[in-house]
């Protein structure tokens, strides 16, 4: 397909693009992630950049080939790589390594519980290492597609091919199954424990209200969703996958059912990332053509952050205060808005 | 398409039966001064002989789509894996996927049609197929996922032929091409085929869709059973015995008449919707009414892409051509719907 330039991004939208600091990590990024007020770049190969807001950079070697996935909690980032390791970052730049599969096995996901257990999963295994080192693991009927824990106890959602098994590593309890035919790529809690959502295979979301198990079908995606951020203190689920950022409502105790999703910021380029503001009702939406835009969620008012021209944005963080944007592409042209 | 393939990376299924020799050529692909390096998805570690870290373990997961199209089945391991290979592109050159002796080879295809993410970064160049001289002729008797592995193939390397006789190799190779007369076949001992004739072989690129001649037919016997005391037993001058296959064939249509494009287009989807399960592969060239451009298509069981290709040439015949690969395939029924086609 030609390229083409938005018309839309006249002088009419209000833009911050020269309040970026550019970054150039100088290799392909997968994602982004604060610890403070440090922007950390994972790589798509070996090594994570730390930004610092003054813009000063360190690059630390985090695995020995790809890295295929990480999460944060703002205080350490876990990473999960092609050469078995499970890795942990802090702040300082000290890297140390949380397990080894015996096999050398791909870690294909990480999770993060806030009283610092980590889960990881390698084939159709999930692992939890609890606070106090302890190490317990389950199997699936299938791979792993994505780990997640509740935001309450110790309960890990394991979402695989046909359904999602919620295990609690910590009691004897036979786990629970939400059964739904296909594949199921990643999985979120909302904040407050009521929901379950599952990222498809197919373009489309599922999700579960735990109380019952009631499904819940999100569809009409053009491709699939690939980033999910709750914005209004988990109210509503921001998502990646249309030509605008989906926002699916979560306030009622039906969640998004027999309702329509608010469609925001659309652009002639798929929305790729999407994140909520912590605080405010902002959430900052990365596209396929490079843009990166924030959004106002009451009224869709939008401020530029970055032009289109590029290729896509891959990588989208704010830090935990809400002061702090980074964001990549994913030929490793990053920047860092400071408001 | 093949505007954008260029950077994709090729994809070459490696698939044969139990004991016919992939990991023989395996091992030759990897260690042979190419000068090119590969990411090698296998079932069996500890199997390859190469030191390589791009050589990653696979599960076989063969998923449905939720669709409710219960022979589109994609391999979900491979989605994953070939996810996490693209993060290291730019460190191998190509990917080659084994699979094993029982599989079948259409959800690794499949996959490639379907997959939005396997399908921007790469490209499924080739099914290989690795085929035991000796036994071969047996497996296709009691082995089904033998005779897949033959029909879906783009290539046959038709191994150990040091151990039959020259009448019981014509034997075999004629039993293959009673299922499949398109692939390209090469009789290896020790698989020692160039690797040309397996690697970077495009079968599925649109622009080679035309290479849909049957190998060994001669023009004059087009297999278009015009004439109805076609005998199956015939020799030909190559001295292959015909077969007929009980359930497995391959169905070749031709027209030299203008095909209109809103009869065949839903004629086509209508029988793959409706016969799609026993459909492995098709392809076809289609000159329609009206249009000065060739089209051509393929497909795998329920999956189909198409596309205008390119303007038909001065003094070319504008000759339509479909081809058709499967299981108990309706033959007179199909040829009846495609004669329906033709523009009035």
């Amino acid at each position: 397909m030609k390229e083409f330039n938005l018309p839309d991004q006249a002088p009419s939208i209000a833009s911050v693009t020269d309040r970026v600091r550019p970054v150039a990590i100088g290799a392909p990024v997968t994602a982004v992630h604060f610890l403070g007020d440090k922007a950390v770049f994972i790589g798509a190969e070996e090594t994570a950049t730390l930004v610092a807001a003054g813009g000063e950079t360190s690059t630390v070697v985090l695995h020995g080939g790809a890295i295929l996935c990480s999460s944060s909690d703002g205080k350490r980032i876990v990473s999960g790589g092609d050469d078995g390791k499970v890795v942990a970052l802090d702040a300082n730049g000290a890297v140390s390594v949380v397990a080894t599969d015996a096999k050398r096995r791909w870690i294909d996901n990480v999770a993060l519980h806030p009283d610092g257990a980590v889960a990881w999963s390698a084939g159709k295994t999930a692992y939890v290492r609890g606070a106090k080192g302890e190490d317990k693991f389950f199997e699936v009927p299938s791979t792993v597609g994505g780990l997640a824990f509740a935001p309450k106890g110790m309960r890990l959602a394991i979402a695989h091919y046909n359904g999602v098994t919620l295990w609690f590593p910590n009691m004897a309890a036979n786990a629970e199954f939400l059964e739904w035919a296909g594949s199921h790529l990643g999985v979120i809690f909302s904040p407050d424990n009521r929901f379950l959502v599952t990222a498809m295979h197919e373009p489309a979301l599922h999700g579960w209200r735990l109380a019952d198990a009631r499904h819940m079908r999100m569809s009409g995606y053009p491709g699939r969703v690939r980033s999910l951020s709750w914005g209004i203190g988990g109210k509503a689920l921001a998502t990646s996958g249309a030509d605008s950022v989906i926002m699916w409502p979560f306030a009622s105790k039906d969640g998004p059912m027999g309702k329509e999703p608010a469609m925001l910021a659309p652009l002639k380029a798929k929305v790729t990332m999407v994140a909520c503001h912590p605080k405010q009702e902002i959430l900052a939406a990365g596209y396929s053509d490079g843009t990166v835009l924030m959004v106002r969620l009451g009224d869709g008012a939008e401020i530029l952050v970055r032009r289109n021209g590029s290729p896509p944005v891959l990588a989208l963080a704010w830090n935990a205060k809400g002061t702090m944007l980074a964001f990549a592409d994913e030929d490793g042209a990053a920047g860092l808005l400071t408001l | 398409m093949s505007e954008t393939t260029a950077h994709k990376i090729p994809v070459t299924v490696l698939t044969g039966y139990l004991g016919a020799g992939k990991t023989t050529l395996l091992n030759r692909i990897l260690s042979e001064n190419h000068g090119k390096k590969y990411a090698v998805i296998v079932n069996e570690f500890g199997e390859i002989g190469i030191d390589n870290d791009l050589i990653i373990g696979a599960d076989e997961e063969v998923f449905e789509m939720n669709n409710g199209c219960v022979c589109c089945t994609v391999r979900g391991d491979l989605v994953r894996i070939l996810g996490g290979l693209m993060k290291r592109k730019g460190k191998f050159d190509a990917i080659i996927v084994e699979t094993t002796g029982l599989a079948d080879p259409a959800p690794v295809a499949q996959t490639f049609f379907v997959d939005e993410d396997v399908m921007a970064s790469s490209r499924l160049d080739a099914v290989v197929t690795v085929a035991d001289a000796k036994w071969l002729s047996h497996r296709l008797k009691d082995a089904p996922e033998a005779k897949n592995q033959i029909a879906f193939a783009d290539v046959i390397v038709l191994n150990k032929t040091d151990l039959v006789t020259p009448a019981e190799l014509n034997e075999v190779e004629a039993r293959i091409r009673a299922i499949n007369p398109y692939a390209k076949l090469h009789r290896t001992e020790r698989c020692q085929v160039a690797l040309a004739d397996v690697l970077e072989r495009g079968a599925f690129d649109l622009d080679r869709v035309l290479e849909i001649e049957p190998e060994f037919l001669d023009s004059s016997d087009d297999h278009d059973h015009d004439h109805h005391g076609h005998d199956h037993h015939h020799d030909h001058d190559h001295g292959l015995k015909h077969y007929h296959d009980e359930d497995m064939q391959s169905l070749s249509l031709r027209s030299d008449k203008p095909v209109d494009p809103h009869k065949f287009m839903p004629w086509l989807q209508q029988l793959i919707a409706a016969e799609g399960g026993k459909i492995l592969r098709s392809k076809g060239i289609l000159a329609f009414s009206g249009d000065d451009d060739r089209y051509v298509f393929q497909g795998v069981h329920m999956m189909l892409e198409g596309d205008h290709q390119r303007a038909w040439k001065d003094g070319e015949a504008r000759e339509s051509r479909l081809v058709f690969i499967g299981r108990e395939l309706p033959e007179q029924a199909i040829r009846d719907g495609f004669a329906q086609t033709i523009a009035a």
